[in-house]
């Protein structure tokens, strides 16, 4: 018997995003998961760029993801950071259907049922705040 | 002059007194010891030095060592070495010294370490500390390869032995450890137990780079500067520390950081992997070891940690690493004096100053800083004569 993973519910550290990366964050207020696609060379940019990563070009446009991928690699975090953090937590990579990674939280899931290509889809929850954070779920 | 008499050596080093804390001492009170020690241990003054290499304190040391007009060096790790290597083979400089410390600036224990701790808005809403972004490396390295748990244990409890037999050591006298210990401290950031990980310390050091003709007239023998690299692939702490990061050249990705470095070092040196009898590995976790081991090509992918486990890594084996307990053991202070200490470990294994954990009839060292985790790793070869 281990314990459930959950998302936090106190508030977490988190900067004041930039002009740059301002469209990520509403996008997460409405319950939506964008990235950058350059509209030059279609390449996508995450975490948010002024310039393609791909052919530098600007002028990147903001898709939604569906919000589905895999579990890159996962750490399950007894020891957190600051005491903002309830343990244990997972902090994970996770690879996008669309191609790119992203850090998150798994929750929902028992530390155990974490194993590499696990199907997950995002779920936002609210945090401390107004704060809506893009966690992943089993799928 | 002849050129080669310009060749880099490390004239001098000098560790202060390393310890959980230092009460008494600041990091400036730490670095002007550091610096004499240093200096005295090479037999030269201040009066000689026309170089200095501090990261952002190098010019206010300038002016408060009155050293000026000196050199600047700006880099850290082994980069820094390198960086103060190629400016007295330059000629910018003939006697650069350079020096880290810390003390003072870790006092909120209910956290972990400040320098550890990001505050990128992509990544603190996480929980991510440096531990996490390491484990995220082990972790891909666990699944992809069947890397175990039991390996890291033998990793840190081989480090942590070293530390328990260096007088020297923050953590001397604390083991002996198996590897079974390891495995039963507390979770961190799993995979890493808490004996898995550095500890967090205060202390400074300092060394001496001039060119071995200047060395040559010196109080002790130089130590070789034979070839040096570093890998960058980012600033630290502020993107996903993926395994499979890699750039638009065919080169190798970020969980093999150091293999160019390696690469490119030993071809400055011209010698082979083979030639190395010392390895003072940075170890900020115990998986960090098994990783580069692979990544500079002491052993093929994936096998680092059937590497590991027959004892190749002991004092005693054809591998031995991070011979003073690392920052596992030795001390962790700050985030550029434990990357020096790991060259320094490497000047005093080929100075025969090791003590009870020298390696006998060493005469090449190889020595990193940085890790896949925090998406770099520096790369620095020496030996106690030109090959
Ligand atoms: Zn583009």
């Amino acid at each position: 018997m281990t314990t459930r993973l959950r998302a936090q519910t106190r508030e977490v550290p988190h900067a004041v995003p930039s002009e740059v990366t301002a469209p990520f964050w509403d996008g997460c207020a409405r319950g939506e998961l964008l990235f950058q696609r350059c509209a030059r060379c279609r390449a996508i940019t995450f975490p948010p760029s002024e310039h393609c990563r791909g052919c530098l070009a600007r002028g990147q446009v903001w898709e939604a993801s569906a919000g589905r991928g895999t579990l890159y690699s996962w750490t399950v975090v007894h020891r957190p950071v600051t005491p903002a953090f309830d343990p244990p937590y997972a902090a994970a990579i996770v690879t996008l259907d669309e191609g790119y990674q992203m850090l998150t939280n798994i929750i929902d899931a028992a530390p155990d049922d974490l194993r590499a290509d696990l199907p997950v889809r995002v779920s936002f929850r609210r945090v401390g705040g107004d704060l809506r954070l893009p966690y992943f779920v089993p799928a | 002059m002849r050129a080669s008499n310009r060749r880099a050596v490390i004239a001098g080093v000098h560790n202060t007194r390393q310890a959980r804390r230092l009460e008494e001492e600041t990091s400036r009170s730490l670095m002007v010891k550091a610096v004499l020690g240093a200096l005295d241990d090479a037999g030269l003054a201040l009066s000689d030095v026309d170089g200095v290499s501090a990261m952002a304190d190098s010019t206010s040391l300038i002016y408060d060592l009155g050293v000026g007009p000196a050199w600047q060096g700006q880099d850290f790790g082994a980069g820094m070495f390198a960086e103060a290597a190629a400016a007295v083979e330059k000629g910018y400089a003939e006697v650069v010294v350079l020096v880290a410390a810390q003390a003072g600036s870790y006092t909120d224990r209910a956290a972990t370490a400040p320098w550890t701790r990001p505050e990128n808005e992509f990544v603190a809403p996480w929980g991510m500390f440096t531990a996490a972004e390491f484990a995220l490396i082990a972790r891909r390295h666990m699944e992809v390869f069947g890397t175990t748990r039991e390996q890291l244990s033998r990793v840190a409890a081989t480090i942590r032995n070293n530390g328990d037999r260096n007088p020297e050591a923050i953590y001397r006298g604390r083991g002996p450890f198996k590897p079974a210990d390891i495995t039963a401290s507390r979770p961190i950031a799993e995979p890493f137990h808490l004996l898995d990980c550095a500890m967090t310390s205060e202390g400074g050091c300092a060394a001496v780079v001039t060119t071995a003709e200047r060395a040559g007239s010196l109080r002790r023998d130089p130590v070789h500067v034979l070839g040096a690299g570093v890998d960058f692939f980012g600033p630290s702490y502020q993107f996903p520390p993926s395994f499979d990061l890699r750039g638009r050249r065919d080169a190798p990705s970020n969980g093999w950081a150091g293999r160019r470095a390696a690469d490119l070092a030993f071809r400055q040196a011209g010698i082979e992997r083979d030639d190395v009898d010392v390895l003072e590995l940075y170890d900020p976790f115990s998986f960090e070891i098994i990783r580069q081991l692979e990544a500079m090509r002491f052993c093929p992918e994936g096998e680092g940690g059937p590497f590991v486990e027959d004892g190749r890594i002991e004092l005693t084996g054809s591998h031995p690493v991070t011979t003073d307990g690392g920052l596992m053991s030795f001390s962790h202070a700050g985030a550029n004096p434990q990357m020096m200490q790991r060259v320094i470990r490497g000047v005093q294994q080929l100075r025969g100053d090791a003590g009870p954990l020298q390696v006998p009839g060493a005469h090449v060292a190889l020595c990193t800083t940085g890790g896949a985790g925090a998406l770099f790793t520096g790369v620095i070869l020496l030996g106690d004569d030109l090959p």
